[in-house]
């Protein structure tokens, strides 16, 4: 009998701790089959960040290293810069990267350095209980905005794409979705060529993947699928922001 | 030239050269001043020994990304001065809870804040109690040579490799800046070190999986991990004590480490001209401090003053390691004024004499 579906083979045995749906477990596995599809998973070293993902290393089938708050872009630095022959990705939250850690993406960007990105935006922070971040939409109700987001107070969300789009060293840069399944075909189609501009030496890459948080959005999973798309795509605009082809 | 020729060289570039010799091919570094020389002289000596250089955008940046460089399994290097190695504490905390080996150097400055750019001792606390968060320890090794600090720093790469531990060279603004004839030991190979088991370097062939980590969300795991280290760092305390007691047939000692050992052995030579019987200790090991010095003279000394370019830090273990009955006085410049000998020597006839009346 011929399998139609497996579980990716750089994916680990056993059941994830994110929340009834959630979309981590779907982007883990996205990254995972990449990693087979290109036969990665034997060199390649991830780093796991602090928020929802900080137990990353437990589901993927590759050497982990797990880093401070918004610093996986330098650990992933030190890491590419000692083993040049490694596959090295960062996975990382809104919190963690567009808030604590922007020094560390920008720069990481900037250099050019070798690595690739995996940038989960749910416009929340899901691991301490779902408090307002740097991309959480006007009006949208947080623990630390309990009457919505108000841009007057907190200035406009971040559309980190966008920025490091102006750097040079950013070698690819795309922003998917994961609210259905065709943007979910897309997404899985920026994140191999985001892990071949890696591979060809090419210089920074990173696929920002809108996702959801079902829980600290107090919605059902269903429910903030449709909140995504009706409120999130229109705000994150997906596609490719910068391919090697446009590259000096 | 043969390579164990006297030069004649500065101290931020002996440190560094001392690195490359051990071993060390990354250096992740941001500029403040006194410590400039060591990242600029590694900007040029990396790439001609095949090595990486890279300046980065903070000190934040550059501990992680030695962070990330030593969980590689390479032997890796950061430089900085106090307020940088302040921003670095976050990353120390990690890497000694992820259990990395890698050494940090600090030209210690005047504080607190931006403090003076001139030397100090004032980050003592900071560097054997644990800047950063949670329990853990680092061995600290003060040098008062140039000399000394480049064979601190070239044994620094193995006691960090040994334990898998943060070691610190802890300087200052003289040590850095002055210049004194040094020999380096030779080039070291790095391809003939060990091979690190436990790294990440992607899996390879390799039957597990290496993950470097710091995170025990159950408690009783943290708790093993803690013990886990509390056993490394007793090892540590046994092995580790490094320190040098000039005349220790004496009744007096002055006890100072790093730049300031070296004006206290000036007050010690005048004080003993002039008929005092004094003595100098001198830690080398900062962490672990070296008490077996003191109970090793707890049956002839008579009194103690500990000397530093602080308002009085190291002088806190001087005094847990002796018996209460002895006094330790103390006498520190901060902010970047250094003692003189002068005073030193003044302040050592006072403590002679106030005791000396007593019994």
């Amino acid at each position: 009998m011929k399998a139609v579906f497996t579980r990716p083979r750089s994916l680990t045995d056993g059941a994830t701790h994110y929340c009834p749906g959630c979309i981590h477990g779907v982007a883990h596995r996205m990254v995972a089959q990449i990693l087979d599809e290109m036969d990665l998973a034997d060199r390649t070293i991830g780093v796991s960040p602090v928020g929802c993902a900080v137990f990353a290393y437990d589901y993927f089938q590759c050497d982990f290293q797990q880093a401070a708050h918004g610093r996986a872009p330098a650990v992933a630095t030190g890491i590419k810069r000692a083993v040049p022959d490694s596959f090295v990705f960062t996975y990382q939250g809104d919190g963690d990267l567009a808030s604590i850690g922007t020094a560390e993406i920008v720069h990481a960007a900037s250099r050019g350095e070798k690595i690739s990105v995996v940038f989960i935006n749910n416009a929340i922070y899901g691991m301490t209980g779902g408090q307002m971040a740097p991309t959480t939409l006007e009006g949208q109700k947080t623990t630390t905005s309990p009457a919505g987001r108000d841009l007057a107070d907190t200035g406009n969300p971040i559309r980190m794409t966008e920025m490091l789009a102006t750097l040079p060293g950013a070698a690819y840069l795309a922003r998917g979705s994961c609210h259905d399944i065709k943007h979910l075909r897309a997404t899985q189609k920026y994140l191999k060529r985001a892990f071949e501009v890696q591979e060809r030496g090419e210089g920074f890459s990173m696929v920002e993947i809108l996702a959801n948080c079902p829980t600290n959005w107090g919605m059902s999973p269903v429910e903030s699928l449709q909140w995504m798309e009706e409120n999130l795509v229109p705000y994150y605009p997906l596609g490719e922001f910068r391919s090697p082809e446009e590259v000096e | 030239m043969s390579e164990r020729q006297l030069q004649m060289v500065k101290g931020n570039e002996a440190v560094a050269e001392a690195a490359v010799r051990a071993g060390c091919r990354h250096f992740f570094g941001y500029p403040i001043t006194p410590q400039n020389e060591l990242p600029e002289y590694m900007s040029g000596r990396m790439p001609e020994v095949g090595g990486t250089f890279l300046q980065a955008e903070s000190e934040v940046a550059a501990i992680n990304m030695v962070y990330g460089a030593a969980g590689a399994g390479v032997r890796v290097m950061t430089s900085s001065s106090s307020p940088g190695i302040s921003l670095k504490q976050e990353g120390i905390s990690y890497i000694a809870g992820a259990e990395l080996p890698c050494v940090i150097v600090n030209m210690v400055r005047g504080g607190p804040g931006l403090g003076s750019i001139q030397p100090a001792q004032s980050d003592y606390f900071q560097s054997t109690k644990g800047g950063g968060h949670g329990d853990y320890r680092m061995v600290v090794l003060g040098p008062a040579t140039l000399q000394e600090m480049v064979d601190l720093t070239y044994e620094a790469f193995d006691i960090a490799d040994r334990y898998r531990n943060p070691v610190m060279i802890l300087g200052d603004g003289v040590i850095g800046q002055m210049m004194e004839p040094v020999r380096f030991p030779d080039l070291m190979d790095p391809d003939t070190l060990p091979t690190k088991e436990w790294a990440t370097k992607g899996r390879r062939d390799r039957e597990e999986l290496n993950l470097i980590n710091s995170l025990y969300l159950d408690p009783d795991a943290c708790w093993a991990h803690n013990q886990h280290l509390a056993r490394k760092y007793a090892e540590m305390q046994e092995n580790e004590v490094r320190y040098e007691v000039v005349h220790g047939d004496a009744e007096y000692f002055l006890v100072a480490y790093g730049t300031t050992a070296r004006i206290a052995r000036r007050s010690m030579t005048d004080l003993r001209e002039r008929g005092y019987d004094v003595g100098l200790v001198r830690p080398i090991s900062l962490w672990p401090f070296p008490e077996k010095a003191f109970r090793d003279l707890a049956d002839r000394a008579r009194g103690y003053l500990a000397v530093e370019m602080s308002l009085g830090q190291m002088v806190e273990d001087v005094r847990l390691s002796v018996d209460s009955s002895v006094p330790v006085a103390f006498y520190g410049t901060a902010g970047g004024v250094m003692p003189h000998h002068a005073d030193i020597t003044q302040q050592m006839e006072d403590l002679i004499r106030g005791t000396g009346d007593d019994r």
